[in-house]
């Protein structure tokens, strides 16, 4: 059993295994479509993707529609990351209120559903502050992806051995540089590999906002499909575009943490 | 007039969640004095130690260190931490900094000196604790000995006026006990005032002004060395004595 868990653990094979089961997912639906006598039509995607003309490279609505997801998705990451910080100072401050607000925070953020705090943003704050779309989606995001932020954060400062604050008080820091100075940078590396998995969600729920009418990517493939009727092919291309960024983003970070923790 | 005491202490009592770790403990430490801490295991050093310097709080009686009243929360807290230097068992040294760093970032950070001079300052500690070629090393390729000579030189970089020390060698290797040791002996020579809570008997008898015997939370007994080691009041320092001292 163990033996068996380690050779599936092992990257080539995980990355084989990981292949077979979405060609199998593939050809189940290439099966049923065939069956249901679904008419193909992929020469018709690449260009909305991109395009190459005598002047280069023009990309398509699909690539145009991702870079809005890009752009979005990092707005929200900020905020979420600066949100969640506050929250989690909060929490280890020590203070009764300030614990008081961030549970509250938390509790409230963990128990609404995205697309219910969406349309909050959207059609209730968005009218009394003159929200547009784009940042009614952008504060959303940030929002609901900054609970589990904080989480991480506070996770992380705890993860440092007690003695750190004890050694940092003995030579009369203040909580706030004992924090800054010793505890964040030795909690970093607890952290790095969690945020970079809240990032990846926050892409794919970054989504969501099309039901808004948020120009990005997901927006974008059923504008297309309600042109072309191609549902098939369009999806199958918007799900691989997605796959393709969060891979980026996982193996870059994780490059990232071998160039910073070599052992 | 004579010089007022680095720390005095009257009645302290302290508990954890009903169980009281010191009862009614009085000890008063004078400029320059050397004073040894010894007791069984449980018996609420550590605890009195870190009452010193506001780690623990207190719940009854008074502490005055440097003739100001401590307690965890009192706003000059940090101003009085500078004034006693602590070196714990597991030397607490800041990994992710080298050992320069680890140095100079109090000096810098929390007395506010500009760099140039906080690193002058931390070479003369680590002469001082004698590794002073070890300046830009990490923490972790240091020998255990060495990385307490370094938590030693981190606290005195604060020029404190008081060094508590909490069974500095029980976390070593016997072999790299004799290093810290003598960088101890050597501090205790220079005049440092200096609350040692340690096993080493061999290093109580020879810098020990006086010896503090503690059980069960209380101060059993305080007697210079002379009469501690030969002759001890209490039974219970008898005891005690010959436990550890093997006879
Ligand atoms: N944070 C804590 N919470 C609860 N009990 C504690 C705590 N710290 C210490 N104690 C208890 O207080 C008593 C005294 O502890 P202390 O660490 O001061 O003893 P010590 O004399 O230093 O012992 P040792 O030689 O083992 O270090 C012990 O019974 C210990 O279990
Ligand atoms: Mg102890």
């Amino acid at each position: 059993m163990r033996r068996l868990r380690r050779i599936l653990n092992v990257p080539v094979v995980a990355v084989a295994l990981y292949l077979a089961a979405m060609a199998g997912i593939v050809w189940a639906s290439y099966a049923g479509a065939q069956g249901m006598g679904y008419n193909w039509q992929w020469y018709r995607v690449p260009k909305y993707l991109y395009t190459l003309t005598e002047d280069g490279f023009q990309p398509g609505e699909l690539l145009i529609g991702l870079w809005a997801s890009v752009r979005l998705s990092a707005a929200a990451f900020v905020l979420a990351t600066l949100l969640g910080a506050l929250i989690a100072s909060l929490r280890l401050s020590g203070l009764i209120a300030g614990k008081g607000v961030s549970v509250i925070y938390l509790e409230l953020i963990r128990n609404i559903p995205l697309l219910v705090l969406l349309y909050l943003f959207y059609y209730v704050l968005g009218p009394i502050f003159e929200l547009t779309r784009w940042s009614a989606a952008i504060l959303t995001l940030a929002v609901f992806h900054s609970a589990l932020i904080s989480e991480i954060f506070r996770a992380g400062i705890n993860s440092v051995a007690n003695g750190q604050w004890e050694a940092a008080d003995a030579i009369g820091m203040s909580r706030a540089q004992a924090l800054l100075y010793i505890i964040f940078p030795q909690s970093v590396r607890f952290m790095l590999p969690p945020l970079t998995g809240e990032a990846v969600h926050l892409i794919k729920s970054s989504a969501i906002v099309s039901v808004i009418a948020v120009a990005e990517l997901t927006t974008v493939g059923r504008n297309i499909i309600s042109d072309t009727y191609m549902s098939f092919e369009i999806w199958f291309t918007v799900a691989a575009v997605y796959l393709v960024v969060t891979l980026i983003l996982s193996f870059g970070v994780s490059a990232l943490e071998r160039r910073f923790n070599p052992n | 007039m004579t010089q007022q005491p680095v720390i005095e202490a009257h009645h302290i009592s302290k508990h954890f969640d009903g169980f009281q770790a010191l009862n009614d403990v009085s000890l008063t430490v004078h400029h320059g004095e050397r004073v040894v801490v010894c007791g069984p295991s449980g018996s609420g050093k550590s605890t009195l130690i870190r009452c010193f310097n506001g780690l623990e709080a207190y719940d009854g009686g008074t502490l005055i260190v440097e003739g100001r009243a401590l307690s965890a929360d009192a706003p000059h807290i940090r101003q009085l931490r500078q004034d006693v230097g602590m070196v714990f068992q597991q030397f607490n040294l800041f990994p992710h900094l080298s050992v320069l760093e680890n140095l100079t970032i109090g000096p810098r950070r929390v007395r506010g000196l500009p760099r140039a001079k906080a690193e002058a300052l931390a070479r003369k500690y680590l002469e001082r604790v004698r590794i002073p070629e070890q300046a830009d090393k990490r923490p972790d390729q240091l020998s255990g000995g060495q990385q307490q000579r370094v938590a030693i030189a981190r606290a005195l970089c604060m020029e404190p006026r008081v060094m508590l020390f909490d069974e500095p060698t029980s976390a070593l290797d016997p072999e790299m006990i004799g290093e810290v040791l003598d960088v101890m002996v050597d501090l205790a020579e220079s005049g440092m005032t200096m609350v040692v809570v340690t096993h080493e008997m061999g290093f109580a008898r020879k810098v020990a002004d006086r010896m503090v015997f503690m059980e069960a939370g209380r101060i059993v007994e305080i007697s210079p060395p002379e009469i501690f080691f030969t002759n001890p009041e209490t039974d219970r320092a008898k005891l005690f004595l010959n436990q550890i001292l093997g006879h």
